[in-house]
């Protein structure tokens, strides 16, 4: 039966492949059916909210008051759903890693690739990449869907204005980053449902305590908020009796440095703690 | 060949693994042997790398198993009922674990039919009974055709059906000359299937050899004698400081003197035997017998420690 293994024949039996890691990581995501309902369930919210809002402002444009009509901002306004994805993709991050612990195949996972940091790795880049892809599908798909519906005489964007473009690409990079943070959380916390809570925390109730400081100390802190931060990244000029914030790509900076620190403190402590 | 040099593993106030050293070596099945919370499955887990031990290493045909190249094709396991995602399909369970390897996927349905799950492959694992489910796991052992197949405890929840062809399966693996390592807390399952032993209790070695030696070894023979004048014999026995223990039926337990002595002895004070014959205690008695003092959790008081050695250890069990 030995001899089997040499007749079956692979290129290269040396060693465990990246490119064949990688493949397995996307065979074990679209193989569990929590991510087709989750990337529909984005979908649905994204490009429902766009509609829903965007018909609701063009119908009662005439009674709004002149500074809503003046600090309009269309691109944002049909991006409004992507807060919704965000959560979404917060929770399919944390899950991608969670399920591995909570139903034990992380346990079959390492026996196949006792490699963890290339496990961590290659399961980021897969979930990274189908992040991006939904993410900014859904931003682009919003974006015109938004404004096609948007009838005058309320005013409507186009990718051609300054800042649109860069709006739209923007929401759909914050989709992957959020989704790679939640990740790195699940990484460092192992369990789904305090995984999902650290997420949706860090991105709804943290917002809310900093709120309720005195804005001497609150609106440093804000400006360093992912929901402040990606609210940058999805509008068109700055809207008004808003605190300070960092540009949009400042701003991203600062996120992609949340995900990076959630994936590697979850990396190192993947190495260091049994499985 | 597996070698497993001094490893230990503490938790926080109990030591699990204590300073363990053994081999398992190709060709046979060696019957991995303790009690509940003996440690066998941390063992185990840091054989396979997922545990870190505190002291000491174990190694898989010369390398840790971090240091496999490609380690389905070398090592299988079957650790866990179920480290399986109850929402992924049999198939691709195995699918995704091939693909990480670079086992051709026409492996996948061979090891499938091998286990007998080929009609079941495009069902959701969640819907597995435990013994399909322990099925699964070893087919995933199986998936890159390994020279060396750990099993933790493979006859859970299996059916007579099942448990006989794990015994067969196991045995045939050996006399491919595979390296077979199969954990249990069922000494009566492995004086079928194991050819070599490693007992431990509460982390610590007790024991290592073949099964004959460990039965040698663990308990004592004794002769059991049957006369119409026992108490004569008896006294006749005692005199040459011999253990004489008498049974309910009459018998007599002698251990510390062979048949064919006590025989002799007999006849030459006339005495008529109705029964002389060597008794040996059976494996499961040489288990309890050796891990009696090892066992975490009791279930009540121990056994009365002067019970005859003829009323197995384990009635009532």
């Amino acid at each position: 039966m030995t001899v089997a293994i040499t007749t079956s024949t692979t290129p290269d039996r040396g060693h465990l492949r990246v490119t064949s890691v990688l493949k397995s990581e996307w065979v074990k995501m679209r193989t569990v059916r929590s991510t087709m309902w989750s990337l529909a369930a984005m979908a649905v919210l994204t490009v429902g909210v766009a509609v829903l809002a965007t018909i609701t402002v063009s119908g009662q444009w005439n009674t709004r008051s002149l500074v809503d009509r003046l600090t309009f901002d269309p691109t944002n306004l049909s991006l409004t759903g992507l807060l919704f994805s965000q959560l979404v993709i917060g929770v399919l991050g944390v899950l991608v890693m969670s399920a591995e612990y909570g139903t034990g195949t992380i346990r079959s996972t390492l026996a196949a690739v006792p490699n963890r940091p290339l496990v961590l790795a290659t399961k980021s880049a897969v979930f990274a990449a189908v992040a991006l892809v939904v993410g900014e599908v859904l931003s682009f798909v919003a974006f015109l869907v938004g404004q096609a519906l948007l009838r005058s005489p309320a005013p409507h964007a186009t990718l051609s204005q300054p800042g649109v473009l860069r709006a739209v690409v923007g929401g759909g990079l914050m989709i992957a980053v959020l989704g790679l943070f939640a990740l790195g959380l699940a990484t460092i916390i192992r369990h789904t449902a305090g995984a999902i809570t650290a997420f949706v925390g860090t991105l709804l109730v943290l917002p809310l305590v900093v709120r309720a400081l005195p804005s001497s100390i609150g609106n440093p802190i804000a400006k360093y908020l992912p929901l402040n931060i990606s609210d940058t990244m999805t509008s068109v000029g700055h809207a008004l009796g808003q605190g300070p914030s960092l540009s949009p790509w400042a701003g991203f900076a600062v996120v992609c440095a949340y995900a990076v620190g959630a994936l590697v403190v979850g990396g190192v402590l993947m190495a260091r703690r049994d499985a | 060949m597996i070698e497993v040099n001094g490893v230990t593993k503490r938790y926080k106030d109990t030591v699990a693994v204590d300073d363990l050293s053994f081999e398992v070596k190709p060709g046979q099945v060696t019957g991995f042997l303790g009690p509940n919370g003996s440690g066998k499955s941390t063992t185990m887990r840091m054989i396979m790398g997922l545990d870190a031990p505190d002291a000491g290493s174990a190694r898989l045909n010369g390398r840790t198993y971090g240091n496999l190249p490609v380690p389905l094709r070398e090592v299988g396991a079957l650790l866990e009922a179920k480290a399986i995602h109850p929402g992924r399909t049999a198939y691709n369970h195995l699918w995704y674990l091939a693909q990480s390897n670079d086992i051709p996927r026409s492996r996948i349905d061979s090891v499938l039919e091998m286990v007998g799950l080929t009609e079941v492959a495009k069902k959701r694992a969640g819907k597995f009974s435990l013994g399909m489910g322990q099925r699964l796991g070893i087919a995933g052992a199986l998936l890159g055709d390994p020279e060396v197949l750990l099993f933790d405890e493979p006859i859970n929840g299996l059916d007579p059906e099942g448990i006989l062809w794990v015994r067969n399966l196991l045995k045939s693996l050996a006399s491919e000359g595979r390296t077979v390592f199969v954990s249990s807390h069922l000494m009566s399952e492995m004086a079928l299937t194991a050819d070599h032993l490693v007992v431990i209790g509460r982390g610590h070695l007790i024991s290592t050899g073949t099964v004959t030696e460990f039965i040698a070894e663990s308990t004592s023979q004794f002769v059991r004698v049957r006369s119409p004048r026992s108490g004569e014999l008896a006294r006749l026995l005692m005199a040459e400081y011999v253990q004489v223990t008498s049974e309910d039926d009459g018998a007599l337990s002698v251990s510390g003197m062979s048949a064919d002595r006590i025989g002799e002895l007999a006849g030459a004070s006339g005495i008529y035997l109705h029964e002389l014959s060597t008794q040996m205690a059976s494996l499961e008695d040489a288990f309890m017998e050796l891990t009696r003092d090892s066992v975490e959790y009791h279930g009540m008081s121990d056994p009365d420690r002067v019970a005859p050695l003829s009323q197995p250890l384990n009635s009532g069990k």
